[in-house]
């Protein structure tokens, strides 16, 4: 089932952000959301997650079993990297297998480190893994190959490529190589602003 | 900034001088003065600590007092912390233990003994004044922990359907570690101070308390400061292991 927004406003304050929104996701596809910063990718992504409430409008047809990569890392920072994944995971998803995922992108020395010790680059990449193994039907993902520098970049995008297949995917970027890189739909917001 | 009165290992040397100084002040001044009933020598102290720890009633007598303000201590601790899970929950559950807290905190120590004299036997006197000194102060610690703790984690928790038992693990208390540690610091100090000022005026019998009112009653200086050093040395001591065993605690957790 495709996702339905119809008719979203959202605003914080005086600040209005979504002005009646209308736009559909289509189900086990990506779709890209790009736009200049301010014109409310996050508060739709949120909204989308059920972490805030629209002041009008809604959204049918999101999935319950949701995953996301957020803007911030949101990790256990007292925590190892694999801990973090462990955290969100099925009972029967061995340690073996989010080990693996996380040498995938590059973590084999660090996934036993705790969250603190690690880079920015390595917590962003931790965060992506914790949302590819979590169970879901959609992943959100909000500028998830921020901070990371070109080489770390492409091999995580063809991580996540590889193994977002068959879901509906959310994703906010201002990169147009990363929607041409994951054959996203490219929507674009605030543009009439512009 | 380092501050010597924290409890870290820098400037040890320069504690323990300032502990030899102080001792050596206090040996002059003693020596000085030539008054034993006014001052005595540390000298003399550590000679009545020797022979303290051959009385029969000595052992007996530290159980005593250890025992019970140990347990108003734990019970502080729960009781506080559950009422401040209890209150992080629901703002009107704050609301109405304000007036309490409040109350606790501000209502004189010895008007606390004297009133409970009268409800409670001098025997668990000092039991009720430590965990009444107690829980105010971990409740407003565990209370401000669990007010700040992080909502961005909880969203994530949230979103991932993370179970109640793992979200106390992974967010709530590696959060509450340093609010918990420190109230714990706080009160155990002052739970031996409240209790055993609760067993000198309750004056149980068998305990540290009636041995110091006993040294009061026969003008037994050496007595008086004999017992209040092994006060510091048993409120110190459960202090030093009572925190040890968390950070313990909090490293496995953490590891696991």
């Amino acid at each position: 089932m495709d996702i339905q927004v119809l008719g979203l406003r959202k605003s914080f304050g005086s600040n209005l952000v979504l002005d009646n929104l209308n736009v559909t996701f289509p189900e086990h596809k990506v779709t890209c959301i790009m736009g200049p910063s301010g014109c409310g990718k996050t508060t739709l992504l949120n909204i989308l997650m059920g972490l805030l409430s629209p002041d009008s409008g809604s959204v049918v047809g999101v999935p319950k079993l949701k995953s996301a990569v957020f803007q911030e890392d949101r990790l256990c920072e007292s925590f190892s990297a694999l801990s973090n994944v462990r955290l969100v995971c099925d009972k029967k998803v061995e340690d073996k297998t989010i080990i693996a995922h996380l040498e995938r992108v590059g973590l084999k020395d660090s996934y036993g480190r705790k969250v603190f010790q690690l880079s920015g680059g390595m917590k962003r990449r931790v965060a992506i893994v914790r949302a590819i193994l979590a169970p879901s039907d959609i992943i959100f993902f909000d500028e998830p190959f921020k901070g990371l520098d070109e080489a770390t970049k492409q091999m995580t995008i063809e991580y996540v490529k590889e193994n977002i297949k068959g879901k509906t995917v959310i994703m906010v970027t201002h990169n147009l190589e990363e929607v041409k890189a994951v054959n996203g739909i490219l929507i674009q917001m605030g543009v009439n602003e512009e | 900034m380092s501050s010597i009165m924290s409890g870290s290992n820098k400037g040890r040397p320069e504690k323990i001088g300032a502990i030899v100084f102080a001792l050596f002040i206090w040996h002059i001044g003693a020596l000085l003065l030539d008054q034993q009933l006014l001052l005595v020598t540390p000298l003399a102290v550590i000679k009545r600590l020797f022979s303290l720890w051959t009385e029969a009633d000595f052992l007996s007598t530290i159980v005593f007092s250890f025992l019970r303000i140990v347990s108003g201590f734990f019970l502080g601790l729960i009781v506080g912390s559950i009422l401040a899970v209890i209150a992080g929950r629901f703002y009107l559950a704050e609301v109405m233990f304000w007036p309490f807290l409040v109350t606790i905190k501000s209502v004189p120590v010895a008007s606390f003994i004297i009133l409970c004299l009268i409800w409670l036997s001098s025997r668990s006197l000092s039991v009720f004044i430590s965990f009444l000194m107690v829980l105010p102060i971990v409740y407003t610690n565990m209370l401000e922990g669990i007010k700040s703790t992080d909502r961005k984690l909880l969203e994530m928790a949230a979103l991932f359907r993370v179970g109640w038992l793992k979200r106390m693990k992974y967010i709530h208390l590696p959060h509450l570690k340093s609010y918990l540690l420190s109230a714990c610091s706080v009160s155990i100090g002052l739970s031996w101070k409240a209790g055993i000022a609760a067993e000198v005026i309750g004056i149980p019998d068998g305990s540290i308390g009636e041995k110091l009112y006993e040294a009061k009653v026969y003008l037994s200086t050496a007595d008086l400061f004999a017992w209040t050093v092994l006060i510091i040395l048993f409120s110190v001591a459960f202090e030093k292991l009572f925190l040890l065993f968390l950070k313990r605690l909090f490293v496995q957790l953490e590891g696991s």
